[in-house]
């Protein structure tokens, strides 16, 4: 009985170390959507600052937009915002949602930290998060002008992603009838 | 040249572990003296030539030599000196060498201090200590090596992640990291006791300063990480349920276990193969918690750069360490002497409901961390965890454990019985059931929860104040003696206790009654919120160095007041920010921020924190708790033993088994 119960700690530690081995070979960046191709799920939600407008999903139809899921306690929000900001400059019409937090805090931080958005939605409760099936922030999803998700980014837009992904991606649906 | 130094210096402490895994370990089993000597020799070596790589490191940031392509990437000449040197641990790499640093001066402190051990003993814990270090400096050298030269050198670096230019953040990682590596010893050392195949006082003795020494620091480390995420994200927020936050919350509650249990060992002899598993998992899940967030397999907010070949290697390390401490365990473990008896109602007793409390705390977060990584695998869904599942899971066990608390330090070790121990608990308990009753009185039925949490950090306050308080009234015909003769592992529990108490009251502070208020005000323009009457004053221009700033300057009165408050927006070349004005007090912290203009006023957004400060107040205590009870002689390291070493035996000690 001891020798047993010695053994199984060494056991659950296997057990475990699988699970981290078969993780490992997959990279978390990489998520299916389950909306790629589909309309975006339907959202209204209210602005962060009482005298803007919300965010619906509707709003997100007649030329190619990015929306993107950020919030103010997330760090690699921080790391991307400069890269949005550029984008911003450059003409990309992008739209934010506030995700899991009051929406002061959104607002806070878009004056500290400068603001890419054309309009911007707070989610405190994270049900459109749910709907759009986030699991985590910062989030991207590239909506086409037919409001259809076409590609989803998990985790900052770098530079690199920016040129070599999804700049490219914009130019073709911006091509598209 | 310094780089090519450090390098070097790199390559010899990698041989010189090689040395102290092989020679110790040898010569403990073949009772060979000279071996033995020669591991000794090899950990104080092996701490100096780590120290020095670690020098030239930092000496490179300082003197801005931005040919060593680490440098170039996280410094340049504009960062003050502070956050040069700061910045030496601020990359992967850096912070990589940092804690090499640390277990290689752990591995020489138990090399240089541990004259008092028996010798196989200590010649097994370095041979241990070697093999770690083995480990982790072959993984700096060979996936992540911070000399590295860029050339052509630029002349100017790239800036440091301007997050990480912050006193707090600064002191943040090299604190969690003592604790992290601190319990490396413990690890050895319980590694070192399953190859001896015994376990004794001397060996608790021995483990407990180390633990404590670990615990230490991760405490304080995980209280200044908390108090910097409520500063600089400013919305109320100190505790996210981030990945990493737990990585370092499961050693911390293991370790808190680890502690306790080690008393026991000590001073009874019992829980003797319990203690062995907990220090081996502690070190594991501390490595769990440096390294898995920086392999790919969790996003997180603090993830340095996702590597999967630094994942695979960090694995790999995890299964040696951790696969062969518990293999052994399983071998070894059932022939150890089973410890002394003790009823289910006394000291041990309540120690042991402790550590099964901790442990399932401990397994709650594990879950909650990893279970997307697991369901995954199993249902091929992406889920995250957050908040409510913690609210759900964490707070029905810590509630419970926090109520128990209290009549640990009441119970007397080998049996008591119940009568005993209400009695010596009723003072406490009158003074918990009259902070319920007054927060019944003022927050009204509404308020039952929080007024039972308010009532809960009253008895863990009362209880703790209580333990030296019943010594003394013990010897109250001669106070001044009683006193002075407390221990000050008396105080350092008493503190520890108190502090637990003093987080809880914080956290039901905030949790229950914080209050925010967001509206667009013009200079004169007066509000009431939470208690304070807040005029804003002026508005008025200034100018900094390098920014222009807007200030708003408002007078408070009523709680606290009266007193005057700058809400300042600074706006730079490219950038702006805000910085928001916070009134701290005991009380609870008034925070407000100047945002946009609107309407010939700006939007003023406040918020009331009630009670906040007590949370880092609390760590801190807690962290203080354990400073002081390391002070204590009795846990002094060496005192335990103070004959000299007898002159080495030819003879081999006969192996365990």
């Amino acid at each position: 009985m001891r020798r047993l119960i010695a053994i199984l700690p060494v056991a659950a530690f296997v057990l475990v170390l699988l699970g981290f081995m078969v993780g490992l070979r997959r990279d978390p960046a990489i998520l299916p959507s389950m909306l790629i191709g589909k309309p975006l799920p339907a959202f209204n939600l209210p602005p962060l600052k009482t005298s803007e407008p919300g965010l619906a999903s509707a709003d997100l139809t007649g030329e190619p937009m990015l929306l993107n899921v950020f919030a103010s306690w997330c760090g690699p929000c921080r790391e991307e915002q400069p890269t949005l900001l550029q984008m911003k400059s450059e003409g990309v019409k992008i739209v934010g949602l506030d995700w899991k937090e009051e929406a002061a805090a959104g607002a806070r931080w878009l004056d500290e930290n400068g603001d890419p958005y054309l309009r911007t939605g707070n989610d405190s409760t994270g049900r459109a998060g749910i709907d759009l099936g986030v699991s985590g922030v910062p989030e991207t999803f590239v909506v086409d002008r037919r409001g259809r998700v076409r590609y989803r980014q998990v985790g900052a837009i770098t530079p690199d992603v920016w040129v070599q992904t999804i700049a490219p991606l914009m130019a073709k649906l911006r091509a598209e009838s | 040249m310094l780089a090519e130094v450090g390098q070097f210096a790199l390559i010899l402490a990698l041989l010189l572990a090689l040395v102290q895994a092989i020679a110790p370990l040898w010569g403990a089993q073949r009772g060979e003296p000279v071996l033995m000597a020669l591991g000794r020799t090899a950990a104080i070596l092996q701490a100096g030539f780590v120290i020095l790589a670690f020098g030239c490191l930092a000496a490179s940031y300082v003197a801005c030599d931005f040919s060593v392509a680490l440098v170039a990437e996280h410094s340049n000449t504009q960062q003050p000196l502070a956050y040069r040197f700061a910045a030496t641990w601020g990359s992967h790499e850096g912070s990589m060498l940092l804690w090499v640093l640390i277990l290689a001066v752990y591995g020489g402190g138990v090399a240089l201090f541990g004259q008092t051990l028996r010798e196989t003993l200590q010649a097994r814990v370095l041979g241990v200590q070697g093999l770690i270090g083995v480990a982790f400096l072959g993984f700096m050298i060979f996936t992540s090596n911070p000399f590295l030269r860029l050339s052509p050198a630029p002349l100017e670096g790239t800036e440091l992640n301007p997050l990480l230019q912050d006193p707090g953040l600064v002191s943040h990682p090299p604190l969690l990291y003592l604790g992290y590596v601190g319990f490396s010893v413990a690890f050895a050392f319980a590694v070192a006791a399953l190859i001896e195949g015994r376990v004794d006082a001397a060996w608790a003795r021995w483990v407990r300063p180390w633990v404590l020494a670990a615990w230490v620091p991760l405490t304080a480390g995980i209280t200044l990480g908390s108090l910097w995420a409520y500063y600089e994200l400013g919305w109320g927020g100190w505790w996210f349920w981030d990945p990493v936050e737990n990585a370092s919350l499961m050693p911390w509650l293991l370790g808190t276990a680890l502690l306790h249990s080690a008393l026991v060992l000590e001073r009874r002899g019992a829980l003797v193969s319990w203690t062995i598993l907990l220090s081996i998992l502690t070190f594991s899940l501390s490595l769990v918690g440096t390294f898995l967030v920086r392999s790919g397999i969790l996003t997180s907010v603090h993830s340095f750069a996702v590597d999967p070949q630094r994942g695979v290697y960090i694995l790999g390390i995890i299964t040696a360490t951790t696969g062969a401490a518990l293999g052994l365990y399983a071998w070894r473990a059932p022939s150890l002497r089973t410890g002394a008896l003790f009823a289910p109602l006394s000291r041990e007793g309540g120690i042991t409901l402790n550590n099964l409390f901790l442990v399932a705390l401990a397994a709650t977060v594990f879950l909650g961390t990893f279970s997307p990584v697991f369901i995954e695998i199993l249902k091929g869904d992406k889920i995250s965890v957050g908040p409510p599942y913690y609210v759900r899971t964490f707070a029905p066990l810590a509630i419970p454990l926090l109520a128990l608390v209290v009549f640990g330090p009441m119970l007397n070790w080998k049996r008591d019985s119940v009568a005993a121990v209400l009695k010596r608990v009723r003072i406490p308990a009158a003074i918990a059931a009259a902070a319920l009753l007054l927060g019944l009185v003022t927050a009204g039925w509404k308020g039952v929860v929080s007024a039972a949490a308010v009532g809960l950090a009253a008895w863990l306050v009362a209880g703790a104040i209580a333990i030296p308080g019943r010594r003394w009234w013990a010897g109250r015909a001669n106070l001044g003696r009683s006193i002075r003769t407390t221990p000050p592992a008396v105080f350092g529990l008493s503190l520890a206790h108190a502090g637990l108490g003093l987080l809880l009251l914080g956290i039901t502070g905030v949790t229950a009654w914080h209050s925010d208020k967001v509206l667009t005000m013009r200079p004169g323009d007066t509000t009431v919120f939470a208690g304070r009457t807040l005029t804003l004053q002026s508005i008025d221009l200034a100018n900094g160095p390098n920014y222009q700033a807007r200030q708003a300057r408002f007078d408070i009165t009523g709680r606290g007041g009266p007193y005057t408050l700058i809400a300042e927006r600074r706006a730079y070349a490219t950038s702006q920010t805000t910085e928001a004005a916070i009134h701290v007090s005991p009380l609870g912290n008034f925070y407000i921020s100047g945002g946009d203009e609107q309407d010939g006023g700006i939007v003023v957004r406040l918020w009331s924190h009630p009670l906040i400060v007590w949370i880092w107040i609390g760590g801190f205590t807690m962290a203080l708790g354990g400073l002081v009870s390391l002070c204590d002689r009795r846990l002094r390291l060496g005192v335990a033993a103070r004959a000299p070493r007898p002159v080495p035996i030819a003879a081999a000690p006969a192996p365990a088994e």
